[in-house]
């Protein structure tokens, strides 16, 4: 516990020495949509004053590339999943768009409210989850594998028809305890380098991590096109992504785990606007 | 960022509780966070701790910035920047620093380098499987502990 004054000063001095996020760019898409990219923390999250997209912390050009579906890459996979639910599959002989609409106008305002209590099943339901519910239980159709192409394709689908729309996920209903699940998670420091969540994206996000310009590890913008795997991302791959680079045992895509954090995470994003499929690193 | 006395009292507290389960390689003995002994016996080589400062499990400057090490790309900003670490810190200091900062600084976000327990859900490297626990080795070996401080006890302003 020596010098803890000096360290502090120290510390101090270097989180206004690094690049500091943007907040001053505004986010438009198409000059059409008005994307909220900063907005004042929910009470929930205690230990943050404002909330940051991931978008802010990007270069000016990666950026930009989310200001123009044309230039938006992640666009193409929306395309290929309106074919894709279009498409009639499975033994009751229906498509998505049989019930859901055209352009998925039925699904509009899904995406900002998920992941969701579902009281059939009794438990918190993802979007990805959703999806194979209709496709198991509706179409009689095979479901899909949870960060499968078409899965995160047709993800990419729903949230593009609610960009803008503000993420208002509920966690003091029933889904409670998943919740309280979730925050345990991401406050749990896991793997041989023992980091949290929280030690990176809400102790120090804006300070630069080696080459990493950290975010606060927002979800609004999922699923995101990254230029690093020049594909769409869901949000469980870049959580499994984030644990394993503690030198830990991560958990699998669609367990329960991921669904609490997923629910948790998404819960501190309540303010920003949905914003998938986005442009990342 | 300042610590009430109580909380640093409390936090060194369970910082001692903390370090008597703690497992290491071979026997340490931290006073103050400090470790007073080599940690191999044989005396550090610097050149190979600048190599571990940038390559490997020590990649130190992912969080640290160092102006002798200027001519690599990416120094993060996570913790205080090194430049005099040998003025304001003795030898044994480094070395408890380096072998497990969380006994000198309580909860630090600097991961501890010779420890072998303790670990949530500690994985096989960065391959995302899990690790049996008593495989794990820790991310530097004594001698290159003993590398990084003598690295370290270059870093002199005055
Ligand atoms: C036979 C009709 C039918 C088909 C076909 C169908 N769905 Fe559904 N879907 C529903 C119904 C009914 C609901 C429940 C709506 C509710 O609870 O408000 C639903 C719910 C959903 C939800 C959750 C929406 C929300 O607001 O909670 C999503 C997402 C969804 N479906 C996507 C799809 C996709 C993608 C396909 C094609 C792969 C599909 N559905 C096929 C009828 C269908
Ligand atoms: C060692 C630091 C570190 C830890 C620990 C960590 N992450 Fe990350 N995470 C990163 C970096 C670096 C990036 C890429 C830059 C950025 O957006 O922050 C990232 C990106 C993300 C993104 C993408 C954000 C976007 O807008 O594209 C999400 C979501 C995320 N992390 C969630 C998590 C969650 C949840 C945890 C805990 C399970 C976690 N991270 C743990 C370093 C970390
Ligand atoms: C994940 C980030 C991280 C990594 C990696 C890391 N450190 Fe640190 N280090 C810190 C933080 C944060 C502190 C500030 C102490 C605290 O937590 O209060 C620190 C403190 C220190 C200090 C004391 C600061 C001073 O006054 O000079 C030294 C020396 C040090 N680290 C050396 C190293 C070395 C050597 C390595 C690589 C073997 C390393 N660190 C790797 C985060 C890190």
């Amino acid at each position: 516990m020596k010098r803890a004054s000096s360290l502090a000063f120290g510390l101090a001095c270097l989180a206004s020495a690094v690049h500091a996020q943007d907040t001053e760019s505004k986010l438009v898409i198409n000059d059409d949509i008005d994307i909220t990219t900063v907005a004042e923390a929910p009470a929930h999250a205690e230990n943050l004053s404002e909330i940051y997209s991931g978008w802010a912390f990007r270069s000016p050009e990666t950026m930009a590339l989310q200001m123009d579906d044309f230039d938006n890459p992640g666009m193409i996979f929306v395309d290929q999943a309106l074919d894709a639910y279009n498409t009639v599959e499975g033994s009751a002989g229906k498509s998505c768009q049989s019930c859901h609409g055209d352009d998925a106008e039925g699904l509009v305002g899904a995406r900002a409210v998920y992941p969701k209590w579902n009281a059939n099943a009794g438990e918190v339901w993802t979007m990805e989850m959703a999806i194979n519910g209709c496709r198991t239980e509706r179409m009689g159709a095979e479901p899909w594998g949870y960060t499968s192409g078409n899965m995160v394709n047709m993800t990419a689908l729903i949230s593009s028809v609610s960009r803008g729309m503000p993420v208002n996920v509920s966690f003091e209903g029933p889904e409670h305890d998943t919740w309280l699940q979730g925050k345990e998670l991401y406050y749990t420091r896991t793997g041989q380098l023992e980091l949290s969540c929280a030690n990176c994206h809400e102790d120090n996000y804006d300070m630069m991590i080696r080459a990493d310009h950290l975010s606060q590890g927002q979800i609004n913008g999922f699923p995101t096109y990254r230029l690093k795997n020049a594909k769409l991302n869901a949000v469980h791959s870049r959580f499994k992504g984030c644990i394993r680079d503690t030198r830990a045992e991560t958990y699998s895509p669609g367990s329960p785990e991921f669904v609490a954090l997923e629910l948790y995470v998404a819960s501190r994003g309540n303010g920003l606007s949905v914003e998938g499929p986005s442009v990342r690193n | 960022m300042r610590l009430s006395t109580i909380t640093a009292v409390a936090l060194a507290f369970t910082a001692t509780v903390a370090s008597a389960q703690t497992k290491y390689p071979t026997d340490v003995t931290f006073e103050d966070g400090a470790i007073a002994a080599s940690l191999s016996g044989t005396p550090g080589d610097p050149a190979n701790g600048q190599v571990l400062m940038n390559k490997g499990a020590g990649n130190c400057i992912a969080c640290h910035e160092v102006t002798a090490l200027a001519e690599l790309p990416f120094h993060g900003g996570i913790g205080p920047m090194l430049d005099g670490a040998a003025d304001r810190w003795t030898e044994a200091d480094l070395r408890g620093i380096v072998a497990d900062a969380k006994v000198m600084f309580p909860e630090s976000m600097m991961p501890s380098f010779y420890k072998i327990s303790g670990f949530v859900r500690p994985g096989d490297a960065y391959t995302g499987k899990a690790i049996d626990p008593d495989a794990i080795t820790p991310l530097l070996s004594a001698q290159e502990i003993e590398d990084v401080v003598s690295f370290l006890m270059t870093l002199r302003d005055e």
